[in-house]
């Protein structure tokens, strides 16, 4: 069993989301308790990967028990269950949150739920270029099809630029895949690193049209800057667990970028191939989320504002490229991601209950929320989104600076983290003031959101977000740690090449093995 | 020689016609427009395993395991992937847009009209 875990955040939700989209009809209740059961699991299961992966070590699972680079291969090191544990924490959240009545406003809202978390682990776990981009489209189509969940206009509207843009990232993706195939013969990550570093000058061009093709792809799911608008009206106009759950969505992008530019992008011909433009075009995008943020209308763009922000100040940190900038990037990232999802859970009481909904607008604002829940939440997220201290936002932003100290880029990294820093900490406190502060009588009946299982998830993501400040030192270690792994390439190569499949258990099968071993040695 | 240029040039097309018609603000454009765009990367994934006729890509004893004997079969088994993946994608976007016809009453990308 412990042999299999790897392969199991993939799997769990898999059946999960069988079985829900099976049972729904004719036993309504079975999909939440088994949404609940099964991201609960996740959640199991990630912290026990994350344990094995503190060792240092880089697990692999072959995927139908190919060795690699022929088969797919999965490679869990300390980045991948990282960002498992986000994203399965954030997942259960998400599940526990619409319990309170949001995934009732359409049907089959659990099992979407469960194979976006799929498609969302499986893009963290592989090693595979081509098995990324099949998780891609698996997240993709959930995210569709969640982002139409109890749809309006404005989300028919917005999905349609949504999906239009994203079926035309995978097309992308697809010919940079295909290009680095015909330039190397391989789809294995550990392999093309090889390959790609050992490329002849005659072929160096090609292998980097098709690695900025593959960075646009990425960027284009982590919104870097020209590639943003889309994300505002698409985050703002999905229902509260779908768009907490979008907070990593934006991660797995930010994600893509970072391994490609330490594992492929680090020797030979592409070296270095980021360094120079990724770090303004972040530094561009930060500044413009800034920008957004202060002249939002609505709680929801300002909201998404900051997490195109959140994903400016990563991709800054990660165009970098040296140990500390990553390991900076990396401890902003857990805080920056949590405090997201609980932006959007607030976002959706103050929806709930205000005549205006969530709008910014002075003369308009509606009566105040119930104070005592939604306000402190508000607060606390509010503290942790500007990175002011005592929360662990403000930790992620001091070491970011910090790691920008002595390189070429210092001076534009201090202003524009510290201004736009600024700017948002002034567009969250004048949308607090109007949201919360602003007396008026008549609070509006009909209250979903106000559930105890929606009440519990925010408190429990308020939880993490003060424990994420309290274990502050260790996020911050494990982080550095990440990033000399990260770096040492040749690790997470040795890893996935020296995993040996387990004995054939029936005689094709050895047949088999015996020519692909033959035809290997010629 | 030829089907190198007949192909290349069949993908050129394909994708030249697939950016007009995605650049066009009408959704039935825009979804004829990715169809052929997608055609165009199919050929083009076909092209990475290299043009090669009348071979198949099943090893047999005596033969030299090299792409002067054999075709790849990785870029065939990519294509299918992508082919399966981009028709359910293509039927996912034609659903919300004929719901977005039916909401908004246009067929206009953006959900209304422009002024004119």
């Amino acid at each position: 069993m412990m042999a299999h875990l790897p392969v199991l955040p993939i799997v769990i939700p898999l059946f999960a989301g069988a079985l829900c989209v099976l049972t729904e009809r004719r036993f309504p209740a079975l999909p939440r308790a088994l949404s609940l059961l099964s991201t609960l699991l996740q959640v199991t299961v990630a912290l026990l990967l994350l344990n094995r992966a503190s060792t240092g070590d880089i697990d692999v699972y072959l995927l139908s028990n190919w060795r690699a680079p022929f088969g797919i291969s999965l490679a869990v090191d300390r980045l991948a269950t990282l960002m498992l544990t986000l994203t399965t924490l954030l997942g259960f959240l998400a599940a526990l949150w619409s319990l309170g009545g949001d995934d009732r406003r359409g049907s089959h809202f659990h099992a979407f739920l469960q194979f976006q978390l799929m498609g969302i682990s499986g893009a963290f776990l592989t090693a595979d270029l081509f098995n990324l981009f099949v998780f891609f489209e698996v997240l993709l189509a959930s995210s569709y099809a969640l982002l139409l969940h109890g749809a309006g206009t404005a989300q028919l509207r917005a999905s349609i630029h949504y999906i239009v843009f994203n079926l035309l990232g995978g097309a992308l993706f697809l010919i940079a895949a295909s290009l680095l195939y015909g330039l190397t013969g391989t789809l294995s990550l550990a392999d093309l690193s090889g390959k790609l570093a050992a490329l002849g000058p005659d072929d160096a061009g090609l292998a980097q049209a098709a690695s900025w093709l593959l960075v646009l792809v990425f960027a284009v799911k982590a919104a870097l800057l020209p590639l943003y608008y889309w994300l505002p009206a698409t985050y703002g106009s999905a229902t509260a667990p779908v768009a907490a759950l979008f907070a990593i969505l934006t991660k797995v992008g930010v994600y893509a970028i970072l391994r490609v530019s330490t594992l492929l992008f680090g020797a030979g011909p592409l070296a270095g191939l980021l360094n120079d433009v990724l770090p303004a075009l972040a530094l561009a995008t930060l500044a413009l989320s800034a920008v957004g943020a202060l002249a939002a209308t609505r709680l929801a763009s300002l909201v998404g504002y900051l997490v195109i922000g959140s994903a400016g100040t990563l991709l800054f940190t990660f165009g970098l490229g040296d140990e500390r900038a990553i390991a900076a990037g990396l401890t902003y990232l857990v805080n920056s991601t949590l405090v997201a999802g609980g932006l959007f859970f607030v976002l959706d009481q103050v929806r709930a209950r205000k005549v205006h909904g969530d709008t910014l607008d002075p003369d308009r604002a509606g009566p105040p929320v119930s104070r005592a829940a939604g306000a402190t939440a508000y607060f606390i997220l509010a503290l942790g989104a500007s990175g002011l201290p005592p929360l662990a936002g403000f930790f992620g932003k001091a070491l970011i600076l910090k790691a920008t100290i002595g390189s070429s880029w210092a001076i534009a990294a201090w202003t524009i983290i510290l201004v736009s820093g600024l700017m948002v900490l002034v567009a969250l406190a004048r949308a607090g003031i109007y949201l919360f502060w602003k007396p008026e009588a008549a609070v509006p009946s009909g209250t979903p959101s106000s559930a105890t299982a929606s009440r519990a998830a925010l408190a429990l993501l308020l939880s993490a977000v003060l424990g994420a400040t309290v274990l502050a030192g260790p996020i911050a270690a494990w982080a550095a740690a990440t990033a000399a792994q990260l770096l040492a390439r040749e690790r997470y190569i040795d890893a996935v090449f020296a995993k040996v499949p387990a004995p054939p258990a029936w005689p094709n099968r050895a047949e088999l093995e015996e020519r692909v071993r033959q035809g290997g040695a010629k | 020689m030829t089907v190198e240029l007949l192909v290349a040039v069949a993908i050129g097309v394909l994708t030249t016609g697939g950016v007009w018609l995605m650049l066009r603000a009408r959704i039935f454009d825009v979804v004829l427009g990715l169809t052929l765009l997608s055609y165009a990367v199919n050929l083009f994934i076909f092209a990475m395993g290299r043009v090669r006729a009348g071979a198949a890509p099943i090893v047999q004893d005596g033969v030299a395991p090299t792409l002067d004997n054999y075709t790849d079969p990785v870029p065939q088994a990519l294509v299918l992937t992508a082919i399966v993946i981009s028709f359910a994608m293509t039927a996912v976007l034609l659903v919300v847009a004929i719901r977005a016809r039916s909401a908004t009453g246009t067929d206009h990308v953006d959900g209304s009209e422009p002024p004119s």
